[in-house]
């Protein structure tokens, strides 16, 4: 597959190659956030959780051979993050803010500390499905290669969507979130269901994580998750707690991500950096421009502690 | 029981020793567990905290590599503390670090033959309003809008960090540094030298002095006083008719401007000029030391030498024990959830109380 010259066209295309290559752990990592945040706790801590899935899924992946077991590891590692996380905030005056801080450094050194033997091996990598075959273009082949996972995350989201509207767990999930007062009421333990959803989310950063070391860039090293982790809080917030906006979303974020590499690559390099600032920016003055001082934002969780 | 101590014990040392004995006992535990982790992967923890006293604190060497740590901690610590009096959890100091380390550096190359005194002020004087607007905008963005401090904060952080590469690279790039983008290199005389008799450059002495300063202010001034009702109780403080707003963003901006302050002295007393070695983490370190000292800016100078210490020790601690760098991280973040465990402790425990002592 020899490149063809295809000009300014090479800019969309690169964006969209961006957003469905890049948009991957942000699609994870957000939904799980969305799930924890909708039970009316908020987990910052996905960053450290992120870096350890990426570290222990490529370790996994490595020694048996298999990416998918990986992938599980890295899921299985979220899950002990995320019970941990919600088990601390179970105790009066501990903020959960703070629990997440604390949780993305402990995360991250352990990640290191772990990792270090697995910088240099190369495990195998997810497989990926080419849906570019009708194009003679090799960068639009290229564009459309989709990771299993993509595919994978689209559903979850719409899955999410559907238990948060249909199912007696959503609902569960949505009254622990809007009020514990009436969660009581209704005898339900608001500490329990928020445990689960929080190690529920936090399985869904490891899959993001190994997503990272396991696809792309696909190797596991100190640099292999450059904040998505912290960025699904604002993603979050961007998508107004909705798992499908999630999605779109993260596609979003993907694509500005992939505008600075994009614009350099037909030769404008004119603020090559700002451009990484771009997802930043956007979630900042979204949140800039529907924060309100009197009420709480739209579409929040009441019980959330960043919202009220 | 009989009543076991006097009058002055009792309202004075008693209630203290719970904020001082907690945060002890949780350092301790963090230290417990990460002796545990140590034993599972096979190393001993004796050895370990054996090498931190020898690299951080036990020669007039080790104190020297420990206190070049200790300058930036203590300002990105107030940073941190000083909001979160008001109840504000500020956590993007990084972000002011950066842009008031570039700040300086580029007030450095305007002030190039003025006077050192000059030169140096008006260099620390650009990196502080600079750090201090960048987290002023957060309070200002919390009081006028409601935009939650914790997540702005965070996402200016990664812009001040994309604008920092932008300018570096860019507009404010010497061109001579050819691998390593940095600014001109600043001129001999506007550099911060070290204090004499021990090798630690002046911003040791001026982190010190401006967490006596800010105690002084949160501790013994009607303003202070005003912050503190505000971070018990905002709607409370508002009725009352105390300027809310005005403490917010006075308050954000001095622990901005103190994290600008931090990269002054990175550049001016250390890298000699502004490049990614100013990207160094200390922001976030900065959030460890403030919850250790539990937001008390007279706390945070024993809290950001021990923290220092760690650091410091961390290159020996590689060499000697083959273990990784991320060893200090991974004993940090255990004092940290350790340390925030510990907030449940509070007021569970009646050893506290005067009641106990007067043996009621």
């Amino acid at each position: 597959m020899d490149p063809v010259d295809i000009g300014l066209w090479g800019v969309p295309l690169a964006i969209l190659a961006g957003a469905i290559r890049v948009s991957t752990p942000f699609l994870f990592v957000s939904l799980g956030e969305c799930l924890t945040e909708r039970s009316g706790r908020i987990n910052l801590g996905l960053e450290g959780t992120l870096i350890f899935g990426a570290m222990s899924g490529y370790a996994i992946a490595y020694e048996t051979g298999s990416p998918f077991l990986g992938v599980a590891a890295a899921a299985l590692a979220g899950v002990v993050f995320g019970l941990f996380h919600g088990w601390v905030c179970k105790f009066k005056g501990v903020n959960d803010i703070a629990i997440g801080i604390a949780l993305m450094l402990l995360g991250t050194g352990l990640a290191f500390f772990f990792g270090k033997p697995y910088i240099q091996p190369v495990a195998p990598k997810l497989p990926s499905i080419s849906l570019g075959g009708w194009s003679d273009v090799p960068q639009v082949q290229a564009a459309l290669q989709v990771n299993v996972l993509f595919l994978f995350g689209a559903v979850l989201a719409v899955f999410l969507w559907w238990m948060f509207r249909a199912t007696r767990v959503g609902l569960v999930i949505r009254v622990v979130g809007d009020s514990s007062d009436a969660a009581r009421a209704m005898g339900l333990n608001a500490d329990r269901v928020r445990l689960l959803s929080t190690a529920a989310g936090g399985a869904f950063a490891g899959i993001a994580g190994a997503y990272l070391s396991l696809y792309y860039p696909g190797s596991w090293n100190e640099g292999v998750s450059s904040g998505q982790g912290l960025m699904a809080v604002a993603l979050v917030i961007f998508a107004r707690w909705n798992p499908i906006n999630c999605f779109w979303a993260a596609l979003l974020f993907g694509g500005a991500g992939a505008l600075g590499p994009a614009l350099q690559s037909v030769g404008v390099s004119e603020g090559y950096y700002l451009f990484f600032a771009a997802p930043y920016v956007l979630t900042l003055g979204l949140l800039i421009a529907t924060s309100s001082p009197e009420r709480a934002m739209q579409g929040a969780p009441a019980e959330l502690s960043i919202t009220k | 029981m009989p009543r076991l101590l006097r009058a002055p014990a009792l309202s004075v040392v008693v209630p203290r020793s719970e904020g001082l004995l907690i945060p002890l006992a949780a350092l301790l535990a963090g230290s417990l567990a990460f002796s545990l982790f140590l034993l599972m992967v096979g190393k001993s923890p004796l050895a370990f905290f054996g090498l931190v006293w020898t690299a951080g604190f036990s020669t007039a060497f080790s104190w020297q590599n420990t206190l070049s740590q200790v300058s930036p901690l203590m300002f990105a610590a107030l940073c941190v503390a000083l909001p979160a009096r008001l109840g504000l959890v500020v956590i993007g100091g990084e972000g002011a670090i950066v842009l008031g380390g570039l700040a300086a550096a580029v007030a450095g190359t305007v002030a190039v033959g003025w006077s050192p005194t000059m030169g140096l002020g008006l260099m620390a004087l650009s990196a502080m309003a600079i750090g201090g607007g960048w987290i002023a905008t957060v309070g200002a963005l919390r009081i006028k809008r409601g935009v939650n401090e914790t997540i702005a904060s965070l996402l200016m952080a990664y812009i001040a960090i994309a604008l920092f590469n932008h300018l570096v690279e860019g507009p404010f790039r010497d061109p001579a540094s050819l691998n390593k983008p940095s600014t001109l290199p600043l001129a001999e005389s506007l550099r911060v030298g070290e204090m004499p008799f021990i090798s630690a450059h002046w911003g040791v002495l001026v982190g010190i002095v401006a967490c006596i300063a800010c105690w002084v202010l949160i501790e013994r001034t009607t303003l202070g006083f005003a912050a503190r009702i505000a971070g018990d109780n905002l709607r409370a403080a508002q009725v009352q008719g105390l300027p809310v707003g005005k403490l917010v963003i006075g308050f954000t901006a001095l622990g901005g401007a103190f994290a600008g302050l931090a990269g002054f002295f990175e550049v001016a007393a250390v890298h000699g000029s502004a490049n990614g070695s100013l990207i160094a983490g200390y922001g976030y370190t900065g959030i460890l030391v403030a919850f250790l000292a539990r937001h008390n800016p007279l706390a945070i100078i024993p809290v950001a030498i021990l923290l220092g210490g760690f650091a410091a020790s961390s290159g020996l601690i590689q060499r000697r024990m083959d273990l990784p760098d991320a060893t200090i991280l991974v004993f940090q973040g255990m004092i940290f959830v350790a340390i925030l465990l510990s907030e449940t402790a509070y007021g569970r425990f009646r050893i506290f109380t005067p009641a106990y002592w007067e043996g009621r």
